[in-house]
């Protein structure tokens, strides 16, 4: 107990004392819900009834799939991981506390975020809060997992990046926030059920605005928390202490399977 | 052997083309400091990165207290210590956090004590990313050691420290052996090897060329002495000077050097030669040392 605490603590502090990190978890994410709330007013007002849920889900995309991928890589690449292991730190350690930490500095911003969007954008509250903290856990959850398994599979910096920018970037564009889900074409409506952050934000909607969706919310529950297991399950197993090694446990490409409840859900949902 | 901890039966690790460890054997009893001696390439540290765990051998079978490090390593991880030739930790990780953060994980108490040792009393509170590498060196060290492991595995642990810190070591090394700590060393340094191994191997392009103690060691083979002389006058400068068994001479330092396979006769012709030649003798040194034998060792495997 003792080692997971020192351990989250470290982990924790360094998210903030870090610069690189310190701009991920908190500038980044808290200039973007300024930009965005002083202009979306005017091009999609409809947004701004939902600008709690979507900035928080796009925080979490930012702290989670842009940010918390790249130590993996670093620290594999520099020894670290090595150092870890013959000193006796387990890789369910290495996994699970970098994702704790990182939804702990989500939290935070949460935290910022609902009482200001309040304040300053009359942004509407949630109207059941237990829904709303229980659907923010199990999105933090599959954000982590899927970020965590990117981090454990890449094998350099660039492959990181391009995994990252290949879910943050159309979840950004179709994800729901900029345009209602409802307004896209079919093609890409069912693009945007592959993206986590498209039944993050459902769940928002259906649970804590009472707002209607096209399918039953059941099917995003699941298919965050099945995408949540299997990817932490997967990173966990598929980790990889050091790049001097070519022989590692399980093939990479098992890393796939953390995607199959989305492309499942691609297939069958409206 | 009931008190053997460390069993490595043809060990084979092969990197593409290049087979890295051919076929080694040997064991380790407990509370031996087991020294792995060989140039760089000669597969010491991939030998002990296969026993760490760190990979997978493509050939033969390693225990560690009955146990395979490959598939029962989170039941040896208290149990051993590991300093690697090349390690890292995170830059901004202060060195008695570190300290603080894997003696938890082996469920010990921080050793602060041992930092002070090995030269961190002013800079306990200084970051990872600040230190130097020696430092680097020996923080891993103190590491290795905290929780005072029953196996204790070392990969130059002396490579880039000052004289000071290296007798500091060497000193940690004995205390730890006294404990009953069993070590397996690696070395490229032939003073290291002599002065703490009680058993060693040597290793020469991934194969084991000779094992056993440093006197076994050095006992075999053409058991060729050095012969160092230093004189007053140039007769031993001549170059077609030659005295019996003496395969090959040098010059360096003022000291003419003769390697012999029968020292007494050598020293004997050399003193009567001299004496005829009216020279002065000032020193005269005669040494079977661990580095004879090497030397002799990897200039017969070169010549293979």
């Amino acid at each position: 107990m003792k080692a997971f605490k020192n351990h989250f603590f470290f982990e924790f502090h360094t998210g903030l004392a870090d610069k690189s990190l310190l701009m991920m978890n908190y500038l980044l994410p808290l200039g973007l819900y300024i930009l965005m709330g002083l202009s979306m007013k005017s091009i999609n007002p409809g947004f701004m009834e939902i600008i709690i849920p979507s900035i928080i889900v796009i925080s979490m995309l930012i702290s989670t799939i842009l940010r918390l991928p790249g130590p993996f890589v670093k620290s594999r690449d520099a020894g670290i991981f090595r150092s870890y292991k013959i000193n006796g730190v387990p890789a369910t350690s290495i996994v699970i506390i970098p994702s704790l930490t990182t939804m702990l500095h989500t939290i935070v911003i949460a935290i910022v975020i609902i009482p200001t969007a309040s304040l300053f954008f009359k942004a509407p509250l949630p109207d059941k809060w237990i829904a709303f903290i229980l659907v923010f856990l199990l999105t933090a959850f599959a954000f982590t997992g899927l970020s965590v398994l990117i981090g454990v599979l890449s094998s350099s910096s660039l492959a990181t990046m391009l995994w990252s920018q290949l879910i943050f970037i159309p979840s950004m564009v179709i994800g729901g926030f900029l345009i209602p889900s409802d307004l896209l074409p079919t093609g890409l409506g069912k693009i945007g059920i592959l993206l986590p952050s498209t039944h993050a934000l459902n769940l928002f909607k259906f649970y804590s605005y009472n707002q209607s969706i096209d399918y039953n919310p059941l099917w995003s529950m699941l298919i965050l928390l099945s995408s949540g297991i299997l990817s932490f399950g997967l990173a966990i197993y598929l980790f990889n202490w050091d790049n001097q090694n070519k022989t590692r446990r399980g093939n990479p490409l098992f890393g796939l399977f953390a995607i199959l409840p989305y492309i499942i859900a691609a297939i069958f949902l409206p | 052997m009931k008190d053997i901890v460390v069993e490595v039966n043809k060990l084979r690790k092969v990197y593409g083309d290049s087979v890295a460890v051919d076929n080694i054997s040997f064991d380790v009893r407990k509370g031996e400091i087991f020294v792995l001696l060989g140039p760089n390439g000669s597969g010491k540290t991939t030998t002990l990165e296969c026993l760490e765990g760190l990979r997978k051998p493509d050939g033969g079978s390693i225990k560690l207290m009955g146990l395979n490090p490959n598939y029962n390593y989170s039941n040896l991880r208290n149990l051993i210590g590991i300093q690697l030739q090349t390690s890292g930790l995170l830059g901004n990780m202060r060195v008695d956090e570190a300290m603080n953060f894997f003696c938890a994980y082996h469920n010990k108490s921080p050793r602060y004590d041992l930092l002070e040792r090995l030269g961190f009393k002013e800079k306990m509170d200084a970051q990872y990313q600040t230190l130097s590498t020696a430092q680097h060196r020996r923080l891993a060290l103190a590491l290795s050691i905290a929780h005072s492991p029953s196996i204790l595995i070392l990969d130059e642990p002396t490579a880039d420290l000052d004289d000071q810190s290296r007798v500091e070591l060497h000193d940690i090394i004995i205390e730890s052996q006294e404990r009953n700590t069993t070590i397996l060393l690696a070395t490229h340094n032939m003073a290291e090897a002599a002065k703490l191994a009680t058993r060693m191997a040597i290793l020469w392009r991934g194969k084991m060329i000779t094992a056993g103690t440093p006197l076994e060691v050095t006992a075999t083979g053409a058991r060729l002495a050095k012969i160092s002389v230093r004189i007053v006058g140039s007769s031993l400068s001549k170059p077609d000077i030659k005295f019996p068994s003496a395969t090959k001479s040098l010059l360096k330092d003022e000291y003419k050097t003769y390697y012999s396979t029968n020292p007494g006769l050598t020293v004997s012709a050399i003193i009567k030669y001299i004496s005829k030649q009216k020279d002065e003798l000032i020193d005269l040194r005669v040494e079977r040392s661990l580095e004879e034998r090497f030397l002799e060792i990897t200039d017969n495997e070169a010549k293979k």
